[in-house]
């Protein structure tokens, strides 16, 4: 059995909440100039953890791996880190193919990120009562100063719960087991479940294979070792990476007018180019899914059914929601086996599969597997549908900051960026891509993805064809958002 | 039925000459690792029966996991040849021989077992490797049907769009009976299926009836066994030595590299089989379960629960000391170890766990594959890059090549429900 996450104030609050009350936020990428003075500020710093309450103003701090080496952190306790965070995500041309990363959206032509990722990355967030000048004026002190050189202040701008598209975003987030009520693999996995074990999101826990992820492990001998939390799995050693969890942030720019302005193009009249915009995101503007959610769901509270409660069982034939939809990619809501818990003999037939009823069918891995919990924020001006829709509308310059926390980015937000999000073929479909971020460009050369098809009662396929990119990634980066202890550690 | 066949040539490598043959199978290479179709030196593209090819340097770097005093450290590195391809396999290495001797010449020159005097063909044949077993897709479909099933799935999708406004107010059976009539107009050819060779049809059924017998005959002593096999089993299962370190950064960039340059990928894998008989019999026993199973009973789309591997074989070499496994799969390596961990680990381990330095398992079954990381470690740190790989579709996945059978298997029904029909059309 896993055991349950108690050391709430080892554990950077980002992983706990969104803070969405905390409506003001701005995010500080930094390069250390001063590793000493770096250090110092570091070790005091007044970082938020999970275990706060009601707070007005938070602040948190990530590192990517070029920012512990440049704290002075050792080579060989970096080499404990994931292979993905220490290459970083423009570290390896195959891994920005993977990512979708060409074309309009290939590292060259971020505006942060590319060529070195930033060292820190800080998170201020503050209520609009609480005044996120003052607050960023506290914690940018001169100590602070001494040691950093700020490379980007991203500004932030509050859509009151909406992307610039205009959808209610951030719907559907994975509950994390803190209290390990729930052993992964039984058969009740065979069905979607939305309860994911904490290892998925912090290191030093077991994770939905009931194992534990690559961190670095240290010897008591390391100056400072025996300070961190003991290894939940040797004893013997101090867990570096214990509490902490990865953060991965893209900064995704988003063609509002041309997204509307493309809906409204390929419908008549303005509800139908929302019913379409609808279509691709897989729920309404409201944030109502197209599959009503009527299930009684792991994972997912009473409160939450009618968003939340659903899978893409409850459609099968894709006529409400359709098969290539933002929603149904970016979590497609498997079970460990299509047809989920069955009889011993029907899924040991289906175990050597012997049997598949239909050409669709166990094409999507288990999501239990790639489940990534997202706190962005938005940027820039908010422009509706109706005036986006508009030829002569003002450029809102918006988008999206995304930011996600996983414990293993290859095998979560890598895989949900590549084999889900990008893949032109998703569940069986042959020339698509993700519809709203999808980067379009053909795959391999010859071989189109800008096409989305949407099912109809008679069996025939409506297709849009030639999407154009509705989004554009401008930077990002992989860091370690760390435990407490794992800070102080790494400021001593 | 035209049935596939396999092709695999083996020679080791001249050491002096690695580094110009590297040079010279780079030449083939539009993107990093992947053919040019029409290269000068073997152009892949002139051979209408292949499905998948590659040349791949062999050079185990895992070679170090062996006893310091074990002769085998010494092995070569090989240069292997092989591909899949319609029909006979000897007669496809003959139409190599005659399209492309010449480049063939000047890559196998570097091979020190060869010589430009040679009898090419008979050469090939002298060094080819039978693999321990093999899986094909989709049993029976040849590259000419899959380029077919493309066109009329091409040529049914322009229908659709073409028509769209009309057909979408139609009921499904009116639809598809429009689609035939513009088929019947202005369709893309259709080939016949080439009648099943008889010699293949009677050594399949042969097989499939034979091997249950032997079992059958054999179960009473595989019975009184079985107890000591596991005990015998589980001395190793818990002492075998696990070696599955992180792979180095530089291997994984190389691989890297060459990846997910199409919808498809290729993987290549060497390592050595543990030592002693007991090794060496279970995997003999289960290459012959599983070559049962893909010949008789995984022949259409499907490998136990995994749909997206179009081929695949296992190979011993070196008097059966180590083993090379070769597949073609489609999606990046992430998804194809996610499909080997969730869907099939038992699989692997039956084979993989007969290697040395595998995760540990429990009754040849569970654990293993089920390592995560481990797993992935260990595998990643077996893999070997293809220096060059050709696949005759480039873009399509196994998913498509199904669903363009099951079109045109739909169209030459001579009759459909308007469910079936509304089944079928959601198909395009």
């Amino acid at each position: 059995m896993p055991l349950p996450v108690t050391e709430l104030a080892d554990i950077q609050g980002l992983v706990h909440s969104g803070y969405s009350n905390l409506t003001d936020a701005s995010f500080l990428l930094l390069r250390i100039i001063d590793a000493a003075a770096a250090r110092a500020w570091l070790a005091d710093a007044p970082v938020t953890t999970a275990a706060g309450r009601d707070e007005s103003t938070v602040l948190q701090v990530a590192f990517s791996a070029g920012g512990m080496r440049a704290l002075g952190l050792a080579e060989s306790i970096i080499a404990g880190f994931s292979a993905e965070f220490i290459s970083g995500m423009t570290g390896d041309e195959g891994r920005s193919r993977r990512l979708g990363d060409i074309a309009a959206n290939a590292p060259s032509q971020w505006r942060w990120g590319s060529q070195r990722e930033p060292d820190v990355l800080v998170v201020l967030y503050a209520r609009p009562s609480a005044d996120l000048a003052a607050w960023r004026a506290r914690v940018v002190s001169s100590a602070f100063r001494a040691g950093f050189e700020i490379l980007q202040d991203l500004p932030t701008s509050d859509m009151n719960g909406h992307e610039p598209f205009g959808f209610a975003d951030g719907i559907s987030q994975p509950q994390i087991d803190w209290q390990a009520r729930r052993k992964p693999g039984t058969v009740a996995d065979l069905d979607y479940g939305n309860l994911i074990s904490a290892g998925e999101f912090l290191l030093g826990y077991q994770n939905e294979y009931g194992l534990y992820t690559d961190r670095p492990l240290l010897n008591p001998t390391v100056p400072g070792a025996t300070a961190l939390p003991q290894a939940e799995d040797d004893a013997s050693r101090y867990d570096l990476g214990r509490n902490g969890s990865y953060l991965v942030m893209r900064e995704l720019r988003q063609d509002v007018r041309g997204f509307w302005q493309f809906m409204a193009a390929q419908a008549s009249g303005g509800a139908a180019a929302i019913r379409l915009a609808e279509a691709m995101v897989g729920r309404h503007m409201t944030g109502s899914p197209l599959v009503p959610g009527t299930r009684q769901i792991s994972g997912i509270d009473a409160k939450d059914i009618a968003q939340n409660g659903f899978t893409f069982d409850d459609d099968m034939d894709g006529l409400r929601c359709p098969f290539g939809a933002h929603i149904r990619r970016a979590n497609p809501r498997t079970g460990d086996m299509p047809g989920g818990r069955r009889g011993l003999i029907a899924r040991l037939t289906r175990m050597l599969g012997l049997f598949h009823p239909n050409l669709q069918e166990d094409l999507i891995a288990a999501s239990r597997f790639h489940r990534i919990i997202r706190r962005g924020r938005e940027f820039g001006a908010m422009l509706p549908p109706d005036q986006a829709m508009n030829p002569d509308a003002p450029d809102p310059a918006s988008g999206l900051h995304f930011i996600c926390l996983n414990a293993n980015i290859t095998r979560q937000f890598e895989f949900v960026q590549n084999a889900w999000l990008m893949s032109a073929k998703f569940a069986g479909l042959g020339d698509e891509s993700d519809p709203l971020l999808g980067n379009r460009e053909p795959h391999p050369p010859g071989t189109v993805t800008n096409n989305f098809g949407m099912s109809s009662p008679n069996g025939v396929t409506r297709r849009i064809c030639g999407l154009p990119q509705f989004v554009t990634v401008a930077g990002g980066g992989y860091f370690f958002l760390p435990g407490l202890r794992a800070l102080r550690f790494m400021a001593r | 039925m035209t049935p596939q066949s396999n092709f695999m040539v083996l020679a080791p490598i001249r050491p002096e000459r690695q580094g110009e043959l590297r040079a010279m199978l780079e030449t083939m290479n539009g993107a990093p690792g992947m053919a040019e179709p029409a290269n000068a030196l073997f152009p892949f593209g002139r051979f209408p029966r292949l499905h998948v090819a590659r040349f791949v340097i062999l050079d185990d770097t895992t070679l170090t996991d062996l006893p310091p005093d074990d002769p085998l450290r010494e092995a070569p590195v090989y240069l292997a040849f092989l591909g899949d391809c319609d029909g006979s396999a000897d007669a496809q290495l003959a139409e190599f021989v005659t399209l492309a001797g010449d480049g063939l010449r000047r890559i196998f020159d570097c091979c020190s077992n060869f010589s430009l005097n040679v009898d090419l063909l008979q050469w090939m044949r002298d060094n080819s490797t039978t693999p321990a077993a093999q899986y094909v897709n989709w049993v029976g479909r040849t590259v000419a049907q899959i380029r077919e099933e493309q066109a009329l799935y091409a040529a049914l999708r322009e229908f659709l769009q073409q028509q769209a406004v009309v057909l979408a107010a139609l009921p499904p059976r009116a639809v598809r009976d429009r689609l035939i009539e513009c088929l019947k107009k202005n369709g893309p050819p259709e080939t016949p299926p080439a009648p099943t060779p008889t010699g293949w049809l009677i050594s399949d059924i042969a097989n499939l009836i034979l091997f249950p017998l032997v079992l059958l005959v054999l179960s009473p002593f595989l019975l009184i066994y079985a107890p000591i096999f596991l005990w015998q089993l589980r001395q190793r299962e818990t002492t075998d030595a696990v070696i599955a370190p992180r792979p180095d950064a530089a291997h994984v960039a190389t691989l890297s590299h060459i990846e997910d340059h199409d919808v498809a990928n290729q993987f290549s894998a060497f390592g050595s089989v543990k030592p002693g008989r007991f090794r060496l019999w279970t995997l003999l026993f289960v290459f012959r379960l599983l070559d049962y199973s893909t010949r008789h009973i995984y022949t259409r789309g499907r490998l136990a629960r995994v749909g997206t591997i179009h081929f695949a074989r296992w190979a011993f070499t070196d008097d059966r000391r180590r083993l090379f496994f070769a597949s073609n799969y489609d999606g990046s390596l992430d998804s194809y170890m996610d499909d080997f961990i969730n869907k099939v680990a038992y699989g692997l381990n039956l084979v993989f766990s007969n290697g040395i330095g595998y995760p540990r398992t429990a009754f040849l079954l569970s654990g293993g594959a089920s390592r995560e990381t481990e797993f992935k470690y260990y595998l990643r740190r077996h893999e070997v890059p293809s220096q060059v790989w050709y696949k005759a579709y480039p873009g399509l996945t196994t998913a498509d090549l199904a669903r363009n059978t099951q079109i045109r298997e739909g169209l030459h029904r001579p009759h459909m429900s308007d469910s079936q029909a509304r089944a079928w059309l959601a198909l395009i």
